[in-house]
């Protein structure tokens, strides 16, 4: 069954890279959609990434159960966070933090809590979690990480708020001791463009093997028509608005004459 | 039914903005409004980003108003050369206040000073209205007859020279305040996103002395030519005209507007400023709450886009 599915997928397969256990056991992971599609009716969407442990004969015997560590990054987008703060009464935003190229979503999807499945040295090292995602910030003219930085705790519980950021420690779901299936929750707002899937093997605490696949979100249809037409035609986009506004006004005031 | 919103990049129920237009639409064709004053915080609210918001909405306004300015014209209850004059006042007003607008926004203080704008103007412009039309009130109710117009009386800017005509107005000033005050409605409303007819109204009626029949029709042309020139500029420029969101809007709208005028035509004057100034206050309160309470959350994101 295994076989079968792994099979019927579009593969994007790799070897892991974490000593010579390594290639005894791979990991292939295929999402259900690559392309998701903003229509007129979009107000988010589910995707599935399914994926299943591939070992050959130099597999190592396991006593500890797999760990599956799936992280959704999306399209890369400077960030301001400011701060308020009470100045003769009212509240101004007095400070700002600029942040270069955050991800516009993260997602790190889990069969159980991170901390679990790899020590903080090892989620420190491979940049796994919000936490451990760097958010370099712009200072003064370098860019550099900033921790216990207060505006940097503010993002991340910002885009949390927002479904942007997730840790979802239920996400991934094996279905046999190999075989895994996660549900990646894309809200409304998702920014559109390129996402990457990262995911990572672990057992025992040790990264064994990795895959990456990627999906874009675009908007199709009428949807991609307005937004071409705004971007790339702006003036005549302006006037064809402009006219649209004129024709509804003359229209209501011809349907609702009474003299 | 949800829709999702192309440029805004939401997902809204169309029924709610239609609710929302033809609510809109209504109190503007009673008091001869644009309503940007009302629908820019009322998308905002909903989540429209404040930027797309103000954009869309200037379309909106241009069709509401455009309507509003053909059943005016119909009964040649409008001055087209005040409005003209106003224009061309308003669009040097709204240059300066579209180039205020791009820097104040870089310096994260936009949304403090759109609400101390709106705080400070809804605020004035609500307690000048209220006063004066209770007391106009008050005045018909003791059986007093209502404050005649003097065409003679002279204010301090009559002694100015450019001289006009209006004729449909009845005034003959200076063209210089009547610049001034296209000016000031062209810069308050890059600023705030409003088509500004609360203000020219009052500032028609109370300062140039321009008949009330005539005021709103002058407005309505006024409001329209401005609206749907900075529709055209902010396609060109910021591309964060939503057109789908505006034609839902306009179409509750104008609908709306029809009712609204309608209404408007049977209640007396007086109650009718009365009524607008109420409003005006309430929205004025709602900003400065919203600037002297302690915010929930004091931190906020801008997306600047691209790498700084």
């Amino acid at each position: 069954m295994n076989d079968v599915l792994a099979a019927t997928l579009v593969l994007v397969a790799s070897f892991g890279a974490a000593g010579p256990a390594a290639a005894a056991e791979h990991l292939v992971a295929s999402l259900t959609n690559h392309r998701v599609m903003i229509t007129s009716n979009y107000t988010g969407v589910e995707l599935v990434l399914f994926g299943s442990v591939e070992r050959d004969a130099a597999a190592p015997r396991r006593i500890a159960p797999y760990d599956i560590v799936a992280t959704i990054t999306g399209p890369r987008e400077s960030l301001r966070t400011r701060r308020k703060q009470r100045l003769l009464g009212i509240w101004v935003n007095t400070q700002a933090r600029t942040f270069v190229d955050p991800p516009s979503y993260l997602a790190v999807l889990t069969n159980r809590p991170l901390a679990a499945i790899a020590s903080a040295e090892t989620r420190r090292r491979l940049q796994l979690g919000i936490a451990d995602t760097p958010l370099p910030e712009l200072i003064h003219n370098d860019i550099g990480e900033v921790s216990n930085d207060p505006f940097r705790a503010a993002l991340m519980r910002l885009m949390r708020e927002r479904g942007l950021f997730s840790e979802e420690p239920n996400a991934v779901t094996f279905l046999t001791p190999t075989l895994f299936r996660a549900a990646i929750q894309l809200p409304a707002q998702v920014p559109v463009g390129t996402y990457t899937v990262a995911v990572k093997l672990f057992a025992d605490g040790d990264l064994i093997a990795h895959t990456d696949s990627a999906f874009e979100i675009v908007k199709v249809g009428f949807e991609q028509f307005v937004v071409n037409a705004a971007r790339e035609h702006g003036l005549l986009y302006g006037f064809a608005t402009a006219l649209m506004a004129m024709a509804t006004g003359w229209i209501a005031s011809v349907a609702f004459r009474r003299d | 039914m949800q829709i999702f919103l192309p440029i805004a990049d939401i997902p809204v129920n169309v029924f709610l903005l239609l609710a929302m237009g033809l609510a809109v639409g209504f109190i503007s064709g009673m008091f001869g409004v644009g309503g940007g004053f009302l629908m820019t915080p009322l998308l905002i609210f909903i989540g429209v980003q404040p930027a797309v918001a103000v954009a869309s909405v200037t379309t909106h306004v241009a069709a509401a108003s455009f309507s509003g300015a053909i059943a005016y014209w119909r009964r040649n209850a409008l001055d087209m050369t005040l409005a003209l004059t106003l224009l061309a006042g308003g669009i040097f007003g709204s240059a300066g206040g579209v180039a205020l607008f791009t820097w104040l926004r870089a310096l994260d203080q936009l949304d403090l000073v759109i609400g101390l704008s709106y705080v400070m103007l809804l605020g004035i412009v609500g307690i000048l209205m209220v006063t004066e039309s209770v007391r106009a009130i008050v005045r018909s109710r003791q059986g007093k007859p209502a404050e005649i117009r003097r065409p003679g009386s002279h204010a301090w800017f009559h002694g100015l020279p450019l001289k006009l005509r209006f004729k449909r107005a009845k005034v003959y000033v200076s063209a210089i305040p009547v610049l001034a005050i296209g000016f000031i409605i062209g810069f308050l409303g890059a600023i705030m996103g409003i088509g500004g007819g609360f203000l020219l109204v009052p500032l028609l009626i109370y300062v140039m002395r321009v008949p009330t029949a005539t005021v709103i029709g002058t407005s309505m042309v006024l409001t329209f030519l401005t609206m749907v020139s900075a529709t055209v500029l902010h396609a060109a420029t910021n591309h964060l005209v939503d057109a789908v969101l505006a034609l839902i809007l306009m179409v509750g709208g104008v609908i709306g507007a029809q009712f609204g005028a309608h209404a408007g035509a049977r209640m007396r004057g007086e109650w009718l400023r009365l009524l607008l100034g109420l409003l005006v206050l309430a929205v004025g309160s709602r900003f400065a709450f919203q600037l002297v309470l302690r915010p929930e959350d004091l931190y906020s994101i801008r997306i600047i886009g691209g790498t700084p």
